[in-house]
């Protein structure tokens, strides 16, 4: 089995790739928020219905999936050569590009840009990848303030909270909780202001009509690059993006380096397989594109920042490869049951749910991440809706499999469950010893009590702390077999 | 058709009622039921948790064990899942490539209950009986790895007497996942919650599933709340008779 120390991940310290409790522990606290588990559960069940309804309306939905994938797939192969050529695109068309290794980096360098243009204040539209890295963090230190300006991240951002799903960051919120946080951080807000969902969009567009007029500086992501051309591409719904990408002298995208597409052709493709997916929508409201400077019309510095942060060592896990291809529509999310759950806090990454349980540890090392890929029933669900069929389940098994390796490499002495694990397979490797430890196994007749076990000791407890386990019975299948058919097999 | 069970390690242990069954419901479709002594695990529980090195004597065990048979019948859907889908890929990974392809071909000749049924024995009335309410949980891996689709359904609906009842959400999983069921204790029992309410909801006196091990996992919480509600493979359903009703 392979390990992947060789290329850098994803640096400690800086960005929202890591959090502060395993996923057990912090899914306990989210599962006893009544209010996030209604939230949680009528958002999602909602969206999967909607697109649920708009991917069956189109027959060659597998195909589109299939052409999806094996695109993303064709890309990543050859990622090194249309990185360049996309590169040479985009400066050839008035662009700069700047390549950051990692989170530190890409904050280094949109820091010093933005210094450059004498602003402190920017406004950013949705980007993941500048959250993934920390950049409002990095940027109020240089004393530059962000404004995020999609609904639901400024929501965030105004709460002093953090995104829970990729799509939907306040998914946790409802209505009553927006106005009140309106209330008491929007320093212009009407203090008569209700919870008509109307009404909070109207203080919000009001409240961000001001800073679009003014900022001489966007931030944005990218869901798409074209290397062909050099052309971006952000998808969105609410048109506060297009403010963001046209009002401002200068844009600054900061973009992972598996966005590149190799061409318009497909665009075509994905177009059509992401708002389907994401908002159960047959196309978004708003599809931004921008092809390096145009003279006289919309920002005359464009940058893109091209950002590694541990995409390159996700690169080298032939297996995990594919969740390189994920283009952020979050059905998976939208599909899990832990998800459905516990919202998208308990994963202590930018990155929640499915994709974010594969992602994640795939960006910082899987030893940094270590309870992620457990945090799955691996029920198959986030597979059969994925635009781009990444086989989600079996990358969170396989990642399992380096988590056991690299835990074994790392320390002298085996872990309790390493030893019990080990302990079955020597077990269940013969059926003599196998018989012998069924036998054994009566003896839960001694702790059950009408014909149930009510209590075991740890780790089993998880069990019974809710699940009653049968007695085992008197006579196991294979004595009953002997007794009834002789030993002849 | 000569027939060879592969029993699970967890149906040989706590539910022999599941194995029993599926032997009782061939024969008396006049087939012959064999059962290789030499049958353990399939490894299953140690892929999923990662410890595929621990897995491989399993995996080994099981295809020398199978090999010889023509037709191997598994009651668990996740099982002849991880059968499928699993041992061939772990055998190559740790380098086994003679192993990788046994296992490979041996897959093709596995099958879960309701797929040996449907598709090899060609029956979908297999000439039960049981006079109960009962509703029907998919399980994700015969669901969503196996594709067994409404074959189980099919062979339900054909059983006299039965009073077969939706399940709101039946595609939902049941929060089982194996050692997840502990290592996410929380997380499990709360999505358990959910397909519980749906179960209880359909005053359905039994819930069946093809798969002993969510059936543990359900009947376990059923159990816990003295709901007096009953977990029942397919298996028993399809071999019970109007002789044992009387």
């Amino acid at each position: 089995m392979s390990t992947f120390l060789g290329l850098p991940t994803a640096p400690r310290g800086v960005g929202h790739l890591r959090g502060d409790d395993p996923f057990p522990v912090a899914a306990r606290k989210a599962l006893d928020d009544s209010q996030l588990r209604r939230n949680l559960a009528k958002a999602t069940t909602t969206i999967r219905a909607k697109r649920a309804r708009v991917v069956g309306e189109l027959p060659d939905w597998e195909q589109l999936r299939e052409a999806g994938r094996s695109i993303k797939t064709h890309a990543l192969a050859h990622l090194d050569s249309y990185l360049e050529q996309l590169e040479r695109e985009v400066t050839a068309r008035g662009g700069k590009v700047h390549w950051a290794r990692d989170a530190a980096e890409a904050n280094r360098i949109v820091t010093s840009l933005v210094r450059a243009t004498g602003s402190t204040e920017v406004v950013k539209v949705k980007s993941i990848a500048t959250d993934e890295i920390g950049l409002n963090d990095a940027l109020a230190e240089a004393g530059i303030s962000a404004i995020e300006t999609d609904l639901a991240e400024l929501i965030v951002q105004l709460g002093h909270d953090r995104p829970s799903h990729i799509l939907v960051p306040a998914i946790h919120r409802n209505r009553a909780e927006i106005r009140d946080i309106f209330l008491t951080e929007m320093d212009d807000v009407d203090p008569g202001l209700t919870d008509v969902p109307a009404a909070l969009a109207e203080a919000a567009r009001l409240h961000l009509r001001r800073k679009f007029l003014s900022a001489k500086v966007g931030i944005s992501g990218a869901n798409f690059a074209i290397a062909e051309t050099g052309t971006l591409c952000v998808v969105e719904s609410e048109g506060n993006g297009r403010m963001c990408l046209t009002l401002p002298d200068t844009l600054i995208t900061v973009m992972g380096i598996e966005k590149v597409i190799p061409s318009w052709a497909d665009l075509g493709v994905f177009l059509q397989l992401l708002p389907r997916s994401a908002t159960g929508e047959r196309m978004n409201p708003y599809t931004s594109m921008w092809t390096g400077v145009t003279q006289g019309d919309g920002p005359q510095q464009v940058h893109l920042v091209l950002l590694d942060n541990g995409r390159t060592a996700a690169l080298a896990d032939e297996v995990g490869r594919p969740a390189l291809a994920c283009i952020r529509c979050s059905a998976c999310l939208n599909v899990c049951p832990v998800y459905e759950r516990v919202g998208g806090h308990a994963y202590g990454s930018v990155y929640p749910g499915p994709i974010g349980a594969i992602l994640s540890p795939m960006l910082t090392g899987v030893e940094d991440n270590a309870s992620l890929p457990y945090a799955s029933s691996l029920c198959g669900a986030c597979y059969d809706v994925c635009p781009v069929k990444i086989d989600i389940p079996s990358i969170l098994v396989h990642l399992r499999a380096r988590h056991v390796e690299e835990a074994r490499a790392a320390s002298k002495v085996p872990t309790a469950e390493a030893v019990a694990m080990a302990a079955a397979s020597w077990v269940m490797a013969s059926p003599t010893r196998f018989a012998a430890a069924q036998r054994g196994g009566r003896l839960g007749k001694l702790i059950g009590r009408g014909g149930v076990i009510r209590r075991l000791p740890p780790p089993l407890s998880g069990w019974t702390q809710a699940r009653d386990v049968p007695v085992p019975p008197a006579e196991t299948f294979r004595q009953w077999w002997r007794r009834e058919h002789g030993a002849s097999e | 058709m000569r027939i060879a069970l592969f029993v699970t390690c967890l149906a040989d242990t706590l539910y022999p009622q599941a194995g029993k069954a599926t032997v009782r419901l061939l024969e008396r479709l006049g087939h012959e039921v064999v059962f290789p002594s030499a049958q353990t695990c399939c490894g299953q529980m140690h892929v999923n948790t990662g410890y595929q090195r621990e897995a491989l004597p399993l995996i080994r065990n099981f295809v020398e064990t199978f090999s010889d048979y023509d037709v191997i019948v598994v009651p668990s859907g996740s099982c002849a899942a991880s059968i499928r889908h699993q041992h061939s890929m772990v055998a190559s990974r740790l380098g086994d490539a003679g192993l990788a392809r046994r296992a490979d071909e041996l897959a093709g000749r596995t099958y879960e209950l309701s797929e040996l049924l449907v598709d090899v024995l060609r029956v979908e009335e297999v000439g039960a009986y049981f006079p109960h309410r009962v509703t029907y949980h998919p399980t994700c891996h015969s669901l969503r790895l196996l594709r067994v689709g409404d074959r189980p359904l099919t062979l339900l609906r054909n059983v006299a007497g039965i009073d077969l009842v939706p399940l709101t959400d039946a595609e939902g999983c049941c929060g089982f996942g194996g050692t997840f069921a502990v290592k996410n204790a929380d997380v499990s029992t709360a999505i358990l919650a959910d397909k519980m309410r749906n179960v209880l909801a359909t005053g359905a006196e039994y819930c069946t599933a093809g798969d002993s091990s969510c059936l543990m996992h359900i009947g376990g919480g059923l159990s816990r709340l003295k709901t007096g509600v009953r977990t029942v493979h397919l298996a028993e359903i399809l071999a019970s008779t109007r002789d044992d009703a009387s």
